[in-house]
């Protein structure tokens, strides 16, 4: 995975509650066996709207999410932020995330910014006002500025340390071989194996 | 004397490969893993091309049942990309030694329900699948969550995950449920009551004189939804009720270890004294048949109620988008609403008591017409078992269609979908825009309460139906 650290370009605001993973990546897109070819159909079924935000041209550049709370409730799948990255989004910033839908992202090194929700409410206002607006998030510093202020946000350091430098968390957890094998040979023998 | 614990904390330390430390989440072991065909290819690939075995085989579990046609398993899969789905899962699961239930199998049935059903999910386990309602499993005072396919990938590979220590909340319901008001309406009030986001960052625990009451498969139907709460995992402490429904089945423990288990699994309930970071209290008694009006499970009332105006409203704007999208004005009574389709399936509510209680509401009386009713079992095991009873017959003689086991129309990725603007009373979880067919308007409500609209067309209040005590039997 490559390191996350700064982050800067333009918002794309979708100011609305409880986005699920449902409409971020309908079911009919959940039929392939590889992780790519996913951009294109992220939010589909909105996209037969004109007035649909993925739809404004002045926003076809926009590498930043900007929207309601709870944002990725609903199914597991990670489809979901493999369809927000492929089609160009860096981060996402929101009152709130989903549990299974940020720790996804954080797998794929796409960044969740958490901020107040009136802090979410100005930046959805700026980039509404003016899509040129830049915005430029910086992990380390945990900040994200903008024409509208500097916002502090806050993360998990665990997830900040892995993203910033970009860890595999499989190697990572093989590291902790031994203690995995130790930890087997306490399990009582009774535990159940789905091959017998 | 050792403090006092809730049960999640007891399971939770039992697992804990390494402790959490500094800012550094948990390492906790996981006992079962359940794969499926749609959240599995990509993680098995990434085993492949890091070339890394699978740790515990033995420890995993897989089935097909997002994709399958509910049609006769003898044919072949028309949809291509669903065929190539399957054929992928059964491929990787050869290379890897993973046991599989495919399509046609007598044990094949949706991942939630085989578990249970063989006996794998055990209390005091941890279980994680590549799917949200793994919190399904939680009825047994196991700790089970979903997971996305990278973390498909790392059990794959560890048989561990990294997790940050949830919080905890109590969820009390007291009172009893009245005659003709199930698990799914206790479980619908919740989610009303606490909100979509409710539970987010904690792990609830169902507790309280109405949940104890329960059956084993009601406690699956309440911990199926929790995810619907926001919450990763619900759980349920385990007692005679559990043990009872566990005996004997394929995988569980037998002779000394079962002896072993028992004595190990009467510990797994929250001490008194121990403390939640929140409680909830709700009474049962108070709680009516629930339908649905929105497009998220929050948004339902009373089949006496009416669909509320967006102003009366949390949220005004989401009413107004949800109401739009539902063909639906606020002010309009529940019982006036008539639907197209009815759908008794999912995860939820797909078990054999499920069956059996629509089954004595319908029995005798035709499906109301211009109505499309479908009965989709969740596990291939409930069809013949029912089949085994008759249900079959009922809901055949009555106009249902009678399918084969999968998830079917609780999402619609197999060829069942509601069509544009189709009204939908439907047993499964999930009201969400589009989820069971683009532009479908879908209602959630009891196995009762779906079988009543069937039989007249429109919601009614099942509790006046002199049957809804005959269903209560059969529970
Ligand atoms: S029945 Fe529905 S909710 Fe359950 S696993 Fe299948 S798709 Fe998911």
């Amino acid at each position: 995975m490559d390191p996350v650290t700064r982050i800067s370009g333009l918002m794309v605001p979708l100011w609305r509650a409880d986005i699920d993973t449902d409409q971020i990546m309908p079911k009919q897109h959940l039929k392939k066996v590889e992780r790519t070819g996913f951009g294109e159909v992220v939010f589909d079924d909105w996209r037969d709207d004109p007035d649909f935000v993925l739809n404004d041209e002045r926003y076809a550049q926009g590498n930043v999410l900007v929207t309601g709370p709870n944002f990725g409730s609903g199914s597991s799948r990670e489809h979901a932020p493999w369809g927000l990255q492929q089609y160009g989004f860096d981060a996402i910033i929101a009152p709130s995330f989903a549990d299974i839908f940020k720790t996804n992202c954080a797998k794929n090194g796409l960044l969740t910014v958490e901020l107040a929700q009136d802090e979410v409410e100005a930046l959805v206002s700026l980039a509404t006002d003016d899509p040129s607006a830049q915005v430029r998030i910086d992990l380390p510093e945990q900040s994200v500025e903008s024409a509208a202020g500097v916002f502090h946000f806050d993360i998990d350091q665990h997830t900040k340390h892995m993203l910033v430098h970009g860890l595999d968390p499989i190697a990572l957890t093989l590291q902790h071989r031994e203690a995995i094998t130790t930890y087997e040979a306490h399990r009582p023998a009774r535990m159940p194996v789905t091959n017998a | 004397m050792s403090t006092p614990r809730t049960l999640f904390e007891k399971v939770w330390d039992r697992h804990l490969v390494t402790a959490e430390e500094g800012g550094d989440p948990a390492l906790l072991y996981i006992d079962l893993h359940l794969v499926h065909e749609v959240t599995s290819p990509q993680a098995f690939d990434g085993l492949r091309l890091a070339e890394r075995p699978l740790r515990r085989p033995e420890l995993t579990l897989a089935t097909m049942d997002h994709n399958v046609p509910t049609t006769d398993p003898s044919l072949p899969v028309e949809d291509q990309l669903s065929a190539k789905q399957m054929d992928t899962l059964r491929a990787n699961c050869e290379e890897f030694g993973v046991r599989l239930l495919p399509r046609g199998s007598a044990n094949q049935g949706i991942v939630h329900m085989i578990g249970p059903e063989l006996g794998v999910t055990q209390p005091g386990m941890t279980v994680v699948c590549g799917d949200s309602h793994t919190s399904t499993h939680g009825a047994f005072g196991a700790l089970a969550f979903g997971i996305g396919t990278s973390e498909v990938e790392h059990v794959l590979a560890t048989q561990t995950l990294w997790q940050a220590r949830p919080r905890t909340m109590a969820i009390e319901v007291d009172g009893q449920l009245p005659v003709g008001v199930t698990a799914k309406d206790l479980i619908l009030n919740v989610i009303n009551e606490i909100g979509v986001e409710g539970g987010v960052g904690h792990v609830l625990e169902y507790r309280g004189e109405a949940v104890e009451s329960l059956s084993m498969e009601g406690r699956m139907t309440v911990c199926n939804m929790s995810i619907e709460g926001g919450a990763r995992a619900g759980m349920i402490a385990p007692d005679e009720t559990t043990f009872a429904w566990l005996k004997g089945r394929p995988h569980a423990p037998s002779g000394a270890h079962w002896d072993a288990a028992l004595e190990d699994w009467r510990q797994l309930h929250t001490d008194p004294g121990a403390t939640f970071d929140h409680v909830v209290h709700l009474d049962a008694s108070t709680f009516e048949p629930t339908v649905t009006w929105g497009t998220t499970p929050a948004q339902s009332t009373s089949v006496n109620g009416r669909v509320p105006h967006p102003e009366e409203t949390r949220d005004p704007d989401q009413a107004t988008r949800a109401l739009d999208y539902m063909g639906l004005e606020g002010g309009e009574a529940i019982t006036d609403l008539t639907v197209d389709r009815v759908f008794l399936g999912s995860c939820t509510n797909a078990r054999l008591s499920d069956l059996r209680a629509a089954a004595a509401i319908v029995a005798d009386r035709p499906v109301a017409d211009g109505v499309r009713a479908m009965v989709v079992p969740g596990s291939t095991l409930v069809k013949t078992q029912a089949e085994a009873e008759g249900l079959d017959e009922v809901f055949k003689a009555a106009g249902f269609e009678w399918r084969e086991a999968g998830c079917s129309m609780c999402l619609g990725m197999n060829p069942d979908v509601l069509a544009p603007g189709e009204r939908c009373a439907s047993t499964s979880n999930r009201n969400f825009e589009g989820r069971q067919g683009k532009g479908g308007r879908s209602h959630l409500v009891s196995p009762e309460m779906a079988a009543a609209a069937a039989v007249h067309g429109r919601f009614v209040d099942v509790r006046e139906d002199p049957r809804a005590a005959d269903a209560r039997a059969v529970r």
